[in-house]
């Protein structure tokens, strides 16, 4: 089950990627949003992967009966899937924010806009 | 968004949504659940509270300011760490208090749901700062 | 038990809760956020002198045993670091009392710069990949805020890049975290630097080049640095210092850490990397500097230049070089973020920071040019001044590895930032101010306390250089010597097998 997977982070980390390198603002983010979903799977595979047996111990017992998922992985993605989401929400109001202020959010039309309207001097 | 079919279910599904988040946090000790997905839980109340009666209302309906949320929930997982401390044991080691009651009851409190109480608090008051955040324009 | 490990990140990290719940008492805001950096400073300076005794301190998170737990791991290194971070904290803490407007206290400045401390201190306290990952996300989204708080059209601007090409490196080292777990099946550091000698070394090499960019762009080295130039300008004064003086060395440190402990499996070519970035790095960081008129820039590419003296500390993988690279960063730190806090106050006086449009501040500030001479002669490596020491260690250590060209290069790149500095002081203090220059005010007194505080330290750490000097060669010693941290965290066993790998690879390859 890992090679597939892995071939599925290679495909998203490279399109995750692409879209990273486009001028729109916009489509960075949904590069960041594809770049940081393979990175989970790319964890989560890490983990090696099992089916079906939720790394649960049941009552009464101190080690899990049988074979059990990989629980470590689980909690670092759900880590990192809060920290993603975090940053995300964080980069989507500053490009509301560059949009509101800058007008634009074409990272080659930043500098001339910016050059532009910038006519606060700041103490 | 004006919608009445909307709106109507909003009042009914907050008080279950709420209600199964706290359900969650407690359900978070032995079994899957706690205090993050409680939270996300909660917030996701208040996003449905915000899609239906906008940012403003929902603001007026949470009282308390998303940041102070964050205060006290940051505030009591500190607590929760600093507990174990002082019973000697290293930092944000779980101690539990059982109280018996009467019937074979009992109950048990615990600085590791003092600690998830935290996160939940925590969570709350993060998505409703991002979510005023992006709402409030 | 020792609380003092954890209490750098708590006491911070209370004091920000606690700030939280404070919004509406500026007054109550101000005086808690020093208070706490006092108390950071207090609680590092005890860890200090608890690792300067009793060697590596180690507690494990809520008693779970490491490898299973997380561990928080104090050696020398560790230590220096947050006793400077806290030290850095309080001094732009102070400043920041009258530099920061009203509007951004009540955005949250206060309880974020407290989060920004509480990532440092976590970052350089863990013991655990993942979880420095976490700390490294702590600091990063404080200082996205900080950077950003107010909302002007260049920090917007700025911020955008600085946003966007941090999170790229926070993906790639996640990503590199992920390869690291599905390799060795740990993530706690010193359970890694046992599990990798037992690994295949060219798969290891591989991972080690993914953190080497993603730490890279952390700490500014070429050719990722164009973020820090772009960005670090735009803040308040009180902001961009601490900027400059911290940010940057998290993640040298973290290339100093992963590149000791961990990856040192094929240092002929790792290490040869990092001796290549480590000259460019000072090379475009000085030449680009020439080129800048806003005093901000000009400061902000001396970063970077500075930058690579340490990776060239790290690059050597010699007992002196990494004390060498450990005093610099601690020298540079200091310098560094006392010139920003200087080009601060000298713009309140002029009203200006481009080199062209001030003047006289000689004439107009005496005791301010004094202050800029010694933080900026510091930052050149004058004797007496701590720079100079930072700097003779260096190169002494690759005249001593026999690299006589990187020698070569530290000291080129040395004398042009002397010239640099001296532009800065002939343009702004010395030449008389144009008649068209713009108007300033003369600034509160309390600018002068951090400034003059940072100062003594640069002049103090050039005279009596032995103490940092003895810290410096005791974190070198233990960064050398992996099986000490490891036998820390894990116990002597662990050590014992560590050390025989490591002998038995040495034996190898003679």
């Amino acid at each position: 089950m890992e090679v597939p997977f892995a071939v599925m982070v290679g495909v998203l980390f490279a399109s995750g990627l692409y879209l990273m390198m486009q001028r729109n603002l916009m489509r960075f983010v949904f590069g960041l949003l594809v770049l940081s979903g393979s990175v989970n799977v790319l964890i989560f595979t890490a983990g090696r992967l099992t089916r079906g047996a939720a790394p649960v111990i049941p009552a009464g017992l101190s080690t899990p009966a049988g074979e059990v998922a990989n629980a470590l992985p689980q909690a670092v993605v759900l880590t990192a899937i809060v920290i993603g989401f975090g940053l995300i929400v964080f980069t989507l109001v500053l490009l509301l924010r560059v949009y509101e202020r800058l007008g634009t959010v074409k990272t080659d039309e930043l500098g001339d806009a910016l050059v532009r309207l910038d006519d606060e001097d700041e103490v | 968004m004006n919608s009445l079919i909307l709106r109507t279910t909003t009042m009914l599904l907050i008080t279950i949504l709420l209600l199964f988040s706290v359900f969650l946090l407690l359900r978070g000790h032995d079994l899957p659940g706690g205090g993050f997905i409680g939270g996300l839980t909660a917030a996701a109340a208040v996003a449905l509270y915000v899609l239906a009666f906008g940012a403003q209302a929902a603001n007026d309906m949470v009282r308390v300011r998303p940041r102070a949320l964050l205060g006290v929930g940051l505030t009591a997982a500190v607590a929760a760490g600093l507990i174990a401390v002082l019973f000697g044991t290293p930092f944000l080691t779980g101690h539990w208090l059982i109280i018996d009651l009467p019937g074979s009851a009992e109950v048990k409190l615990s600085t590791v749901l003092l600690f998830d109480v935290g996160v939940y608090l925590v969570v709350v008051g993060t998505v409703l700062t991002m979510l005023f955040a992006l709402e409030g324009q | 038990m020792n609380l003092f490990v954890v209490a750098p990140v708590i006491v911070p990290l209370f004091s920000a809760a606690v700030l939280l719940l404070l919004r509406h008492s500026q007054g109550a805001q101000r005086v808690l956020a020093t208070l706490s950096t006092v108390a950071s400073v207090v609680v590092a300076a005890v860890l200090m002198a608890q690792v300067s005794s009793g060697g590596i301190q180690v507690v494990q998170f809520g008693g779970w045993t490491a490898p299973f737990g997380i561990s928080f791991v104090a050696d020398h290194l560790s230590a220096v670091m947050v006793l400077i971070a806290s030290v850095m904290a309080l001094a732009s803490a102070v400043y920041a009392l009258r530099d920061i407007d009203p509007e951004r206290e009540r955005s949250g400045f206060h309880p974020l710069f407290q989060v920004l401390l509480v990532g440092i201190n976590g970052a350089f306290l863990t013991g655990d990949l993942f979880n420095l990952y976490v700390w490294f996300e702590v600091l990063l989204i404080s200082s996205f805020v900080l950077l950003t708080l107010g909302g002007r059209r260049a920090q917007l601007e700025g911020g955008i890049k600085y946003v966007s090409v941090n999170l790229l490196s926070s993906m790639l080292f996640l990503a590199a975290i992920g390869l690291l777990y599905g390799l060795t099946g740990t993530l706690n550091m010193a359970d890694l630097a046992v599990e990798l000698r037992h690994q295949d070394p060219g798969l290891v090499t591989t991972i080690a080049m993914l953190f080497m960019v993603a730490f890279g762009i952390k700490a500014a080295v070429f050719p990722l640095f164009f973020w820090l130039p772009a960005s670090y300008h735009t803040p308040p004064i009180a902001i961009s210092a601490f900027f400059a003086g911290m940010l940057t060395k998290v993640g040298v440190y973290a290339l100093m850490r992963v590149f000791t402990l961990l990856f040192t499996g094929d240092v002929g070519y790792t290490h040869t990397i990092l001796l290549w970035v480590g000259a460019f790095t000072m090379v475009s960081g000085v030449l680009t500097a020439a080129a800048q008129s806003d005093v901000r820039k000009i400061l902000s590419f001396h970063i970077i230049s500075q930058i690579g003296y340490m990776i060239m500390g790290l690059a050597l993988y010699t007992p002196l070089a990494l004390a060498g690279a450990v005093f610099y960063l601690i020298h540079n730190i200091v310098a560094k973020a006392n010139l920003f806090l200087i080009a601060g106050i000298a713009r309140r006086l002029t009203g200006s920071f481009d080199l062209g449009r001030i003047g006289g501040l000689f004439k107009a500030a005496p005791f301010l040019s004094a202050l800029f001479l010694i933080a900026a002669l510091g930052l050149a490596g004058i004797p007496p001044l701590s720079g100079f020491w930072a700097k003779l260690l260096v190169v002494l250590a690759a005249l001593e590895a026999g690299v006589w060209w990187i020698a070569a290069v530290a000291l080129g790149v040395g004398l042009l930032t002397l010239f640099s500095m001296t532009k800065i002081w002939q343009y702004a203090y010395w030449k008389p101010a144009p008649d068209d220059a713009p108007v300033g005010a003369a600034p509160s007194r309390l600018f002068y306390a951090p400034v003059v505080g940072l100062a003594a330290l640069t002049v103090l750490l050039g005279l009596w250089s032995t103490p940092l000097i003895g810290v410096a060669d005791a974190a070198a010693a233990e960064l050398l010597d992996p099986s000490r941290y490891v036998g820390a965290v894990l116990g002597p066993e662990a050590a014992a097998s560590l050390r025989a790998v490591l002998e038995a690879s040495l034996g190898g390859d003679q």
